[in-house]
C-alpha cells in the first residue's frame, strides 16, 4: 500500500536509505530476491530533494515501526487526498473510500488536525481557516490536542519562489492524511554531544550515530562492533536500540582511562542508563588479535575510520617500519614490561583494506558493514567519477549517503551487506595485500592519503579537465606541520574587521580567528602569534583575539 | 574483561602458530550482574570454544560449567544461567593474558586487555 512519507528537510541523502534499512529490519522484504529497495514515487513536479515522497509499504504496522524508529521521517501518513488547489483536495478526500475513512471519524474517538507547510509560513488565523474549511469531512469524535487517537495533517507547499533552497515547485500542492507515526526526535536532545560527559575530537554527532545504527539494523540480541571505538559515540546509539556492543581502539588512554573515573567510555553509557559494552580492548585493526578459526561473530560493524583529515590513523610497528630497512628494531628484555610501543601512520587505503578483511571474516552472512568514507569533492565533480567507492568480493554496497563537510571534501556513509562467505582465496589475497602494505609502507603513505587532497591549495587546480588531473599530481603534498597552522582546521575561519570611524583608527583592522577545536581552548598562543605574523605582512593590524 | 572477549582473543605475535587460548593470570576478579539474553546466548554457544571457556572460568574461580557441552543443553535454564554467568558476568579486572606458546604477557588493566604488539613482534 502507498503511504505519504514526509521527511525533515536535512541530510537529504540519508533519508531513503534509512527508511529502506528500517523496512528490512521490520520485515518488509519477505524474499531477499526482491532486493532491499522500496518503491518510491513523488508528487507531480516535485524535485527529488523535496520532503514529500510516496512509499509502498506492505502494512500499516511496518509503516508505524519505521516511522517511530527513524530519525529523519517527520511522519508517515495514510493519504486521504491531494491536489494542486484546495478544491481539488476536497474532491479527492470526498472520493476517498468511505470504509477507509469512517473508522477514524467514529463518535467515541478523539482527534486532532495539524496544519503544516513547507517553504512558507501560515499564520494562526489562516490555520484556523484551513481547519474550518475541512468541515465537509464528517468528524464525529471529540477534539483532543494532547493525546488524540487519530491525528490528521493538512500540509501544503508554496507555489513558487524561494523554496528552502530547492528548485521552485511550479505548482502548489495540498496533502491531507492520517498520521500513522512520526519520528521521536526527542532522543536527539537527550543524546546531544554537548551534554555527553566524555568527548573526543572526533566524537560522532548524535543524529549521525543514530542514522548509522539504523543503517546497521541494530536491535536487541545483536552484537555490534566498532574497531575505532574512541569515546564510544557510535556504540551509544547502537546500545540505545538494544544492541550488545563491543569496541576496540589503538589508543589505550581512550579505552582504559578516559579523563578519570567518571569521565570515560563506561560513563558515557551509564549517563543514559544503557548497558555498557560487553567488551572493550586495546587492539590494532591492522593486526587484529582474533583467534584463528573465529568467524561470523558480529551482526554489524559500524565505524568512522580515521582517514587522516581530522584524526590520523595509527598502526603498530612504528620504528620498525621506518628503521627496519637499516637495522632490525628490537626491544631489550629488561624494558619489555614497561615498553610503550611506537606506532606508524596508517593510510586510508590500508585502513579500508583492513576494515574489509576484518568485516568479511567477522560478520555473519547478511551482516552489515556501515562506515564513513571520505571523498575529495574535486574528484567527484570535476572528473565525474561516479563509482569511486571501495569494493570487496564479500560485500554488496546497498546505500551511499553523502554529507558535505567543506568545499574540498565530503564524507559518504557506505552501507554494505555481507553476501558471500569469507573463503580461503579471499583470505590469501588479503594476506598478500597486507604484506605489500608492510613492505612498501612509505610509498603507500604518500599515495594512499586524503590529507593532501584536502589541505593542498585549491587554486592550483586548472579549470580544464585534462590539465587538472596533471596539476593535481604536481600539487605539493602536505608533510609535517610547516605548511599549515595546526590549530586552524577545516572548520575554522579567519576574518579581518575594520574598527572605528575616527581618523586615527581608520587603518586599524582586527583579525578574528574562529576555530573549532575542543582540545585546545582558547587557541594556543603560538597559533595566534602565527596568524598575526601572517596577517601583519599585508596590513597594519592590531593584535586582538576573541577566542 | 569478560570471558566472551577472552574466548575471541589469541596472541598474534609474528611467528606464533598456537596463541590460543591465552592463559589467565587473575589478580582481581569481579562479578557484575548482567541481563540474560537467551537469543544472544544460544547464538554465542555455537561460536565459543567450549574448552577454552571452561578452563578460563576455572582460572577465575568458577568451576560450575560442564566439561563438554552440546546444543541440547541449551534447553536447560540451569545450564543457560551458568553459561551466562561464565561468559558475561565474570570480569578480569586486573591481571594478564599469557601466550601459551611464547609466554608473552598481555596486561589487563582496569578491565581492558592491552593487545598491542611491540615493534619487533609485528
Amino acid at each position: 500500500m502507498w503511504y505519504l512519507c514526509v521527511f525533515y528537510h536535512r541530510l537529504l541523502d540519508y533519508r531513503k536509505p534509512e527508511v529502506e534499512s528500517l523496512a528490512e529490519l521490520f520485515g518488509a522484504f519477505h524474499d531477499q530476491k526482491e532486493g532491499r529497495h522500496l518503491e518510491w514515487k513523488q508528487p507531480e513536479d516535485h524535485h527529488p530533494d523535496s520532503p514529500f515522497h510516496f512509499v509502498n509499504l506492505p502494512s500499516e504496522q511496518v509503516a508505524r515501526d519505521i516511522a517511530s524508529r527513524s530519525i529523519l521521517v517527520k511522519g508517515i501518513y495514510e493519504l486521504w487526498g491531494e491536489g494542486p488547489t484546495f478544491e481539488e483536495l476536497e474532491a479527492a478526500i470526498q472520493a476517498y473510500p468511505e470504509e477507509k475513512k469512517l473508522p477514524f471519524l467514529a463518535p467515541d474517538s478523539t482527534f486532532k488536525i495539524t496544519v503544516d507547510s513547507f517553504g512558507k509560513v501560515i499564520s494562526f488565523q489562516e490555520q484556523t481557516g484551513r481547519i474550518k474549511s475541512l468541515a465537509f469531512i464528517p468528524f464525529k469524535g471529540r477534539v483532543d490536542l494532547k493525546n488524540a487517537d487519530h491525528k490528521f495533517w493538512l500540509m501544503e507547499t508554496d507555489d513558487y519562489g524561494v523554496n528552502n533552497g530547492l528548485p521552485p515547485v511550479v505548482k502548489r500542492r495540498h496533502f491531507f492524511g492520517r498520521e500513522i507515526s512520526g519520528a521521536d526526535r526527542k532522543l536527539l536532545p537527550t543524546y546531544q554531544l554537548k551534554s555527553r560527559k566524555y568527548l573526543g575530537p572526533t566524537a560522532m554527532d548524535a543524529e549521525m550515530a543514530f542514522l548509522m545504527a539504523n543503517q546497521a539494523m541494530a536491535k536487541p540480541g545483536k552484537l555490534v562492533y566498532d574497531p575505532f571505538v574512541g569515546t564510544g559515540s557510535i556504540l551509544v546509539a547502537a546500545a540505545h536500540f538494544g544492541a550488545i556492543t563491543m569496541g576496540a581502539d589503538i589508543d589505550i588512554r581512550v579505552v582504559r582511562d578516559g579523563r578519570g573515573p567518571d569521565c570515560n567510555i563506561w560513563s558515557n553509557f551509564k549517563q543514559y542508563g544503557l548497558p555498557a559494552p560487553v567488551g572493550l580492548l586495546r587492539a590494532d585493526n591492522n593486526l587484529p588479535p582474533w583467534r584463528a578459526g573465529l568467524k561470523e561473530m558480529f551482526d554489524a560493524i559500524i565505524c568512522d575510520p580515521p582517514y587522516g583529515v581530522r584524526a590520523g590513523g595509527r598502526k603498530s610497528g612504528g620504528r620498525k617500519l621506518l628503521k627496519g630497512a637499516v637495522r632490525p628494531y628490537t626491544v631489550s628484555d629488561h624494558q619489555r614490561n614497561d615498553h610503550i610501543p611506537s606506532t606508524a601512520s596508517y593510510c586510508l587505503v590500508e585502513c579500508v583494506h583492513d576494515l574489509f578483511d576484518v568485516a568479511a571474516k567477522m560478520l555473519v552472512m547478511g551482516g552489515r558493514l556501515v562506515f564513513f568514507y571520505p571523498v575529495a569533492r574535486e574528484d567527484k565533480y570535476m572528473h565525474n567519477i561516479s563509482n569511486s567507492y571501495p569494493e570487496h568480493p564479500c560485500f554488496e554496497l546497498i546505500a551511499t549517503s553523502e554529507q558535505i563537510l567543506s568545499s574540498r571534501y565530503s564524507r559518504v556513509l557506505l552501507t554494505m551487506v555481507k553476501t558471500s562467505p569469507y573463503t580461503a582465496e579471499v583470505e590469501a589475497a588479503a594476506r598478500l595485500k597486507h604484506l605489500d602494505f608492510r613492505e612498501n609502507h612509505l610509498k603507500w603513505l604518500e599515495d594512499g592519503n586524503l590529507h593532501s587532497a584536502v589541505f593542498s591549495p585549491a587554486d592550483a587546480v586548472v579549470a580544464s579537465d585534462t590539465e587538472s588531473k596533471i596539476s593535481r599530481e604536481l600539487k605539493p603534498k602536505y608533510r609535517g606541520k610547516e605548511g599549515r597552522i595546526g590549530a586552524v582546521n577545516d572548520q575554522s575561519c579567519i576574518s579581518l574587521v575594520k574598527v572605528g570611524n575616527c581618523s586615527s583608527l581608520s587603518g586599524l583592522e582586527v583579525p578574528i580567528v574562529k576555530a573549532i577545536q575542543r582540545e585546545e581552548f582558547p587557541a594556543g598562543e603560538k597559533y595566534i602569534q602565527e596568524i598575526l605574523i601572517l596577517t601583519l605582512c599585508r596590513h597594519t593590524t592590531a593584535p586582538a583575539s576573541a577566542a | 574483561m569478560r570471558l566472551l572477549t577472552h574466548n575471541m582473543l589469541s596472541c598474534n605475535v609474528k611467528g606464533v602458530t598456537n596463541g590460543f587460548p591465552l592463559i589467565i593470570q587473575a589478580d582481581k576478579v569481579l562479578e557484575k550482574p548482567a541481563e540474560l539474553n537467551h537469543d544472544f546466548l544460544r547464538n554465542m554457544f555455537y561460536k565459543v570454544d567450549w574448552k577454552a571457556l571452561v578452563d578460563a572460568a576455572k582460572s577465575m574461580g568458577y568451576s560450575e560449567l560442564p566439561e563438554s557441552a552440546e546444543a541440547s543443553m541449551l534447553e536447560s535454564l540451569d545450564f543457560l544461567n551458568r553459561f551466562h554467568h561464565a561468559l558475561m558476568e565474570l570480569h578480569l579486572e586486573e591481571g594478564a593474558l599469557i601466550c601459551p606458546e611464547t609466554g608473552r604477557k598481555f596486561p589487563v588493566d582496569k578491565g581492558i586487555p592491552n593487545m598491542l604488539l611491540h615493534e619487533d613482534e609485528v
